[in-house]
């Protein structure tokens, strides 16, 4: 008999800040996180010894772990974590800082993930990203993620008749959120003939199904709702979390992930349903995993994404808004602050401070991760869902 | 369809010649069993001892039932392709200069599903059949290729990569007198190759079939792997178009160390079998690593024709094959020092072949022709190690079942 979850009673999300995006950076991750974990603080008017738990997510800290980053940026944590699972870092450091102030083990969490981006860092993270992925696809074509995205994208179309226009749609909607975000990488309008004729990067994958690599961080803070209304910080609630890695292996190709595992759960904890989301944020790396989310978190049936979208309108101001910052897609992709991009945009939506993003009253928020193509296919899945308080 | 590949123009003299780059090459060292594999031409995945799920990418513990003990196995090469995709930009160099590139994914009979190189001549989704070959970075690949032959199949740029054709390239032959030299011109003439320039020692001193290779065209050019002024000299000529190098020149006596009086035979034995090959490799190793991505006609391959009882002694030939040991083992060194250009080293053991020296040895014995098969083919896969023969192929299993137990068997141990 399985048993019943707790929910995430009395644990708050504020804090949310996101330090502006850059293509490439002469500075480090360290840096980067530390303006990012200096911006949340702020926000809440605390000061670095007043957190005691500290989560970070980055690709690119190496020879340094999140423990020298305490004595780097002066911390003194009693509880510290690390998410190795990009995408999905977002709503993993979510839960696990979210139960450890619900258990007392820490009482204000500090969720950070930064990375920076310098020549050739793209290179080489890829060189060494997976055992799976040095062993078995990199010496393939060296394509890397476009590559193995080409691939899922490829099969998608046959399996489900979706044509590069339905992508094409998601990426035209996202570019005319990212215009209203200021600090998205992406400046110029997206239209649907730019998008289908752009340069071919990995067939049938173009030049806009791609992110592009930037420098950057997000941040946000975990504690209890007293502590949150004693600050008078404007907060969310988490309705509702899951997470799964490793899911479907018998799937020959990745048609689906690990949120249709775990989906109804999801949302008999949330006590609510797909149609009750104010707006959307999905993992957005290319824009048939965004298609593959709105299908297995429960949107509509598996292949139905392309008509289920033809009939929407993604952009804030529509019926279906999604990816509001502009996502990954057009506001860039900061290494593992590419998982958090979606989820403290969702918490600025939820709390009414998305300024020139905002969905007009915004209370529930839906937020999805996914992360880490080992091999062939992304192995981290994870969602959340975030209410007003 | 593949087109034929064109013999190419002659160089521009004024061009700068192309840098090697190679493909990512590190490996985990589980993966490098697909490796092992590759270097003969064997399609083979691990399997679970204790389940017997077909594992792949390769593994350290069954991803069915945890067992750490995975085989390395033979296994059903045909597979499906579920998709595929040409890859237009990447930020690896190596691959940035042969864009564009195809890859898919491969649902293989065997159970796992692979990422894979694409034949150009493979039909969306349609049916392959995998090769395991070795790229040029000496690390073992996964290439589908179509069911059955299509024209021109082997002039596939992406599987010209993995392999040394012989096709439109030139070829040392460093020894005219070997007996064999004829047999190993015809096939590799056979095979489309451009140019065939044979060493000649001694040329004042008759030997029966010069004629048989100036009739092939062959020509004949003074150099004795002894002298190594002669080496440097042709080097000096030839070096900078020499495609492929075959060195089968060989001295041999019979006889172990006790059958011998003196160390006259061991001491021509070494200067010929291993200091051959070391004068050869320094005269012409560094100019073809310079020319190993030079277009059509790239420098590509080095093969040694060494005796299998360089694995595995036995007194009848005890000095020789010593003297093959030698030359076996530098074979590995050569290999790993012309692996940054993404030459290969191919050496093709061979059991006793059909000459003078042998002459006294029951069969199977391999015959010029066989040989000069197995050498062309070997380049045609692009492998490092060839087994040729029966005896050879027989040998080489017992030494991987148990080398002290090969010993005793070849030294009279067994009943």
């Amino acid at each position: 008999m399985a048993r019943r979850r707790q929910g995430y009673d009395g644990v708050v999300l504020t804090a949310p800040v996101t330090v502006p995006y850059q293509r490439y950076s002469i500075d480090t991750a360290h840096f980067w996180i530390a303006r990012a974990l200096r911006a949340t603080l702020d926000a809440a008017g605390l000061k670095p010894l007043d957190i005691d738990g500290f989560s970070v997510a980055s690709f690119t800290l190496f020879p340094d772990t999140p423990v020298g980053l305490t004595q780097h940026l002066g911390l003194c944590p009693r509880w510290l974590d690390t998410i190795p699972m990009g995408g999905a870092s977002g709503v993993v450091a979510l839960r696990r800082a979210a139960r450890a102030v619900q258990a007392g083990d820490a009482d204000i969490v500090a969720c950070v993930a930064g990375d920076t981006n310098q020549i050739d860092s793209f290179r080489k993270l890829l060189s060494s990203f997976s055992r799976f992925a040095m062993d078995a696809s990199y010496p393939y074509g060296f394509g890397g993620p476009n590559a193995n995205f080409a691939l899922l994208t490829d099969r998608y179309m046959t399996e489900f008749n979706a044509t590069r226009e339905d992508f094409g749609r998601l990426c035209v909607a996202q570019r005319a959120n990212a215009l209203r975000n200021p600090h998205a990488v992406m400046k110029k309008p997206l239209t649907m003939e730019e998008y289908l004729t752009a340069r071919p990067i990995a067939d049938p994958i173009a030049l806009f199904d791609c992110v592009m690599p930037v420098a950057g961080a997000e941040a946000f803070l975990v504690m209890t709702e007293d502590e949150a209304a004693r600050r008078n910080l404007p907060f969310a609630r988490i309705a509702g979390a899951i997470e799964r890695h490793n899911a479907h292996v018998d799937d020959p190709i990745q048609l689906r992930g690990g949120w249709t595992m775990d989906r109804d759960e999801l949302w008999d904890m949330a006590a609510c349903a797909p149609s009750d989301m104010d707006l959307v944020q999905t993992y957005d790396d290319y824009p048939v995993i965004s298609l593959m989310q709105i299908e297995d978190l429960g949107f509509c049936d598996k292949g139905a994404a392309p008509d289920f979208l033809r009939d929407r309108d993604l952009t804030i101001d529509g019926d279906f808004p999604h990816n509001t910052s502009g996502g990954q897609l057009s506001a860039g992709q900061a290494g593992a602050a590419g998982g958090f991009i979606g989820l403290v945009e969702a918490i600025r939506q939820v709390t009414g401070q998305a300024g020139p993003t905002q969905v007009k009253g915004a209370r529930r928020a839906l937020v999805s991760g996914f992360g880490m193509i080992n091999y062939d296919r992304g192995l981290c899945t994870g969602a959340a869902v975030l209410e007003a308080a | 369809m593949t087109d034929a590949l064109r013999p190419p123009p002659k160089k521009d003299p004024q061009k700068r010649t192309v840098t090697p780059t190679l493909p990512p090459a590190l490996r985990s060292r589980a993966a490098l069993g697909l490796s092992a594999a590759a270097a003969e031409g064997r399609f083979a995945l691990q399997s679970c001892a204790e389940c017997g799920a077909v594992q792949y990418p390769p593994r350290d513990a069954c991803s069915r039932c945890l067992s750490t003990g995975l085989r390395w196995r033979d296994v059903d090469p045909g597979g499906t392709l579920l998709a595929e995709t040409t890859i237009r930009t990447t930020v690896d160099v190596y691959f940035r200069e042969r864009m564009p590139w195809r890859t898919g994914s491969v649902q293989l009979d065997a159970g796992p599903v692979v990422i894979a190189h694409v034949h150009g001549d493979v039909t969306p989704r349609g049916r392959v059949r995998m090769w395991n070959l070795l790229d040029r970075a000496g690390q073992a690949v996964l290439v589908a290729m179509p069911e059955g032959r299509t024209p021109h199949m082997e002039d596939d740029p992406q599987l010209r990569e993995m392999t040394a054709d012989p096709k439109h390239r030139r070829i040392l032959i460093a020894d005219a007198r070997n007996p064999n030299a004829p047999a190993l011109a015809r096939a590799l003439k056979d095979a489309g190759a451009a140019m065939l320039i044979a060493g000649e020692a001694e040329g004042w001193r008759p030997y029966p079939h010069r004629d048989a290779l100036a009739a092939l065209g062959v020509d004949l050019q003074p150099m004795d792997v002894t002298d190594t002024a002669s080496v440097k000299k042709l080097a000096g000529e030839y070096g900078g178009k020499t495609d492929i190098l075959i060195n089968n020149a060989r001295f041999m006596r019979p006889g172990g160390v006790l059958a011998r009086g003196d160390t006259a035979f061991a001491r021509n034995e070494i200067e010929v079998n291993y200091l051959g090959l070391m004068r050869l490799a320094q005269a012409f190793g560094p100019a073809m690593c310079a020319r190993a991505q030079d277009g059509v006609n790239s420098a590509a391959a080095w093969v040694n024709i060494l005796t299998v009882e360089a694995l595995s002694n036995d007194p009848a030939y005890g000095c020789f094959n010593a003297s093959n040991a030698a030359a076996l083992s530098l074979s590995q060194s050569l290999r790993a020092e012309f692996r940054g250009a993404g030459l290969r080293v191919m050496n093709v053991l061979t059991g006793p072949t059909e000459d003078d020296w042998y002459q006294p040895l029951p069969p199977p014995k391999v015959g010029h022709a066989a040989l000069a098969r197995s050498v062309v083919e070997g380049l045609q896969r692009g492998l490092e190690d060839v087994y040729c023969g029966d005896v050879a192929k027989d040998l080489v299993e017992r030494f991987r079942r148990d080398p002290k137990v090969l010993e005793r068997e070849r030294t009279g141990g067994t009943a």
